[in-house]
């Protein structure tokens, strides 16, 4: 899958030196050439042609339960996969866990960030303990949220209302009650980290003399926060949120394991994941799954017009 | 209006700045307790970790990871360790020529090459699975780990061009030019001249690229079974275990994340730079 960006970033790499001759550069232009072509011819196999295939079987119906039936099934599989009430659940839980978990940990992880772009002692311990969850191994993580922290009955968090309140205190099933909202917990606690880590990285970049001269002349904190700070975020919390999107789509991992997709949690991955590892039906995941790559398309074009200008600056 | 330049610029601030590094305390304890509190309980005996309030002075015991060794979980963490570090090294192989070609002497259209490579990325893995399933079956590459190794390099390749090729756009021309009047062929300026130069980026670019196989599960799950099995395909299969084994399911998500908490610990400045795809510095 090629995302048309309808970017074009303009500076094009400058015709090199000494590039008279055709001949001369045709060489010259394969010599640069060379260098590439193994990981792009490498990308193009493994990423481009299953997807093909994907395509293909999209529009087949193609049960492995069913070998005989195997053919030509125009729209069909599209026309279940839109119509079907399970799909189109997942196709909303997808909007909103994406969402959700995106918004969220950008707004968390804004806010580490700019308490951990002071100095203070113990700084760079903070930082260690906040990007922590980003280094669990994600199933790992699941696991951790939904056996030692969900759990009613032995979880951290019922443990710490019983310590807290006393025998009387409420015992939720934290899972069972709020499922969608247990998962995006979780993700969030994941993800923050992710997020504070970029936008620390945009705030140390910027420019310090400027917003000093800009306090000198007496810019209020909130003015400098507001007219340089945020500007020059800008591209970071574009980035930080594509990043987070591109990821957080395809999660399979939470919804698997926390609560295997059940309690109307079954996002796409998931959906597609049984349809497919489950039920066999082949054609139908593929169905599901183009319609996955299209609403990543969506996201991607415009997320990718903010990334690009990145390039901008940039003249080589 | 001196005082606010010190808080924008971090420095002395007293009154207000302690409150504010007390809640960067505050909030750092909250992310990392969840972690703390795993650790914990893998230490304990499985009826103390089970305990409503819980016992924090319960006595310590290795038993829990004791039980999980019991399971047999070193074939799973030997695939993972392969695959990882395979497929990162095929990763750096690729992707530092092809960085090279994308930024010291830039083919045409060099953008549109990278915007090919993070769409790549943004190809949801479910939309592959099939024909890569379908596909390994045809050829016997089921349960196999070189199929894993294969998928987690295309996976990890876009990531590590990026990264790579922000940090040779940082190599100085003059070195180049010097190789290149010094008659230096390609392969010899790309290991003697330029390789040294980047070796933190190289670094980096294969620290996350490590990290993200050795956490990938879909692949893992849908393509290996007994034999290939990786290590979160072994953690998955605590998912419907119940009550009496919090300490072991504790102790397993903690030594399968150790690798990456020690990888992530010793180079966390690196961890930003790869995560924002190098191309924020």
């Amino acid at each position: 899958m090629t995302v048309d960006t309808e970017v074009r970033p303009g500076r094009h790499a400058a015709v090199p030196p000494g590039s008279s001759g055709s001949l001369l550069r045709s060489t010259g232009d394969w010599a640069r050439r060379a260098p590439l072509m193994p990981a792009l011819v490498f990308m193009i196999i493994v990423t481009q042609l299953p997807f093909v295939v994907t395509i293909i079987a999209s529009f087949m119906n193609w049960n492995a339960y069913y070998p005989d039936e195997r053919g030509f099934a125009g729209i069909d599989n599209f026309r279940r996969v839109v119509t079907d009430v399970n799909t189109r659940h997942a196709i909303l839980v997808t909007i909103l866990l994406t969402a959700g978990v995106v918004l969220i940990s950008l707004v968390f992880g804004l806010c580490v960030a700019l308490l951990l772009d002071r100095k203070f002692r113990g700084r760079g311990l903070v930082r260690t303990m906040m990007i922590t969850p980003f280094l669990i191994v994600p199933v790992a993580a699941a696991l951790l949220w939904k056996h030692a922290l969900y759990n009613p009955e032995y979880g951290l968090f019922n443990g710490l209302l019983k310590g807290i309140f006393g025998d009387s205190a409420p015992q939720p099933d934290w899972i069972s009650n709020q499922p969608l909202w247990a998962v995006i917990f979780a993700l969030v606690w994941q993800w923050t980290p992710f997020m504070m880590l970029i936008l620390l990285a945009g705030l140390q970049s910027r420019p310090l003399d400027v917003i000093e001269a800009a306090g000198i002349d007496g810019a209020s904190k909130w003015a400098i926060f507001r007219y340089m700070t945020m500007p020059h975020l800008r591209q970071y919390l574009e980035l930080s949120a594509l990043l987070g999107s591109i990821y957080v789509v395809q999660n399979f991992d939470a919804v698997f394991t926390i609560t295997s997709g059940g309690l109307g949690t079954a996002n796409l991955p998931y959906t597609i994941y049984q349809t497919f590892y489950t039920a066999h039906d082949y054609g139908r995941a593929s169905a599901a799954g183009v319609i996955v790559v299209i609403g990543t398309i969506i996201i991607a074009t415009f997320a990718l017009r903010s990334v690009s200008t990145l390039f901008k600056e940039e003249g080589r | 209006m001196t005082g606010q330049v010190m808080m924008v610029t971090g420095k002395k601030n007293r009154g207000g700045g302690w409150a504010l590094s007390g809640l960067a305390w505050v909030v750092g304890l909250l992310f990392v307790l969840p972690v703390l509190w795993m650790a914990l309980t893998s230490f304990h005996g499985e009826n103390d970790a089970a305990k409503n309030p819980p016992d924090l002075t319960a006595p310590l015991t290795l038993d829990g990871f004791r039980s999980f060794f019991d399971t047999g979980p070193w074939p799973s963490i030997a695939n993972s360790l392969t695959a990882s570090i395979l497929s990162t090294v095929l990763v750096i192989l690729l992707a530092f020529p092809a960085a090279y070609a994308l930024s010291i002497k830039p083919v045409k259209k060099w953008t549109d090459v990278m915007f090919f490579f993070l769409s790549t990325k943004m190809l949801p893995v479910v939309a592959g699975l099939l024909p890569i399933y379908l596909f390994a079956q045809f050829a016997g590459l089921l349960d196999n780990i070189w199929l894993l190794i294969v998928l987690y390099t295309s996976m990890n390749l876009p990531i590590a061009v990026w990264m790579l090729r922000s940090f040779l756009a940082e190599v100085p021309v003059e070195i180049l030019e010097a190789a290149s009047v010094d008659g230096a062929g390609l392969i010899r300026t790309l290991r003697s001249v330029v390789a040294p130069v980047v070796t933190p980026g190289i670094a980096s670019a294969g620290l996350i690229c490590f990290i993200f196989s050795w956490n990938e599960l879909l692949f893992a799950r849908v393509l290996t079974g007994t034999v290939a099995q990786t290590a979160p395909v072994f953690l998955t299969g605590f998912v419907t275990s119940q009550g009496l084994f919090l300490a072991k399911v504790c102790a397993a998500s903690l030594v399968v994340s150790l690798p990456v908490l020690i990888a992530g610990f010793a180079a966390q400045d690196k961890l930003v730079q790869g995560l924002s795809l190098g191309a924020v510095k």
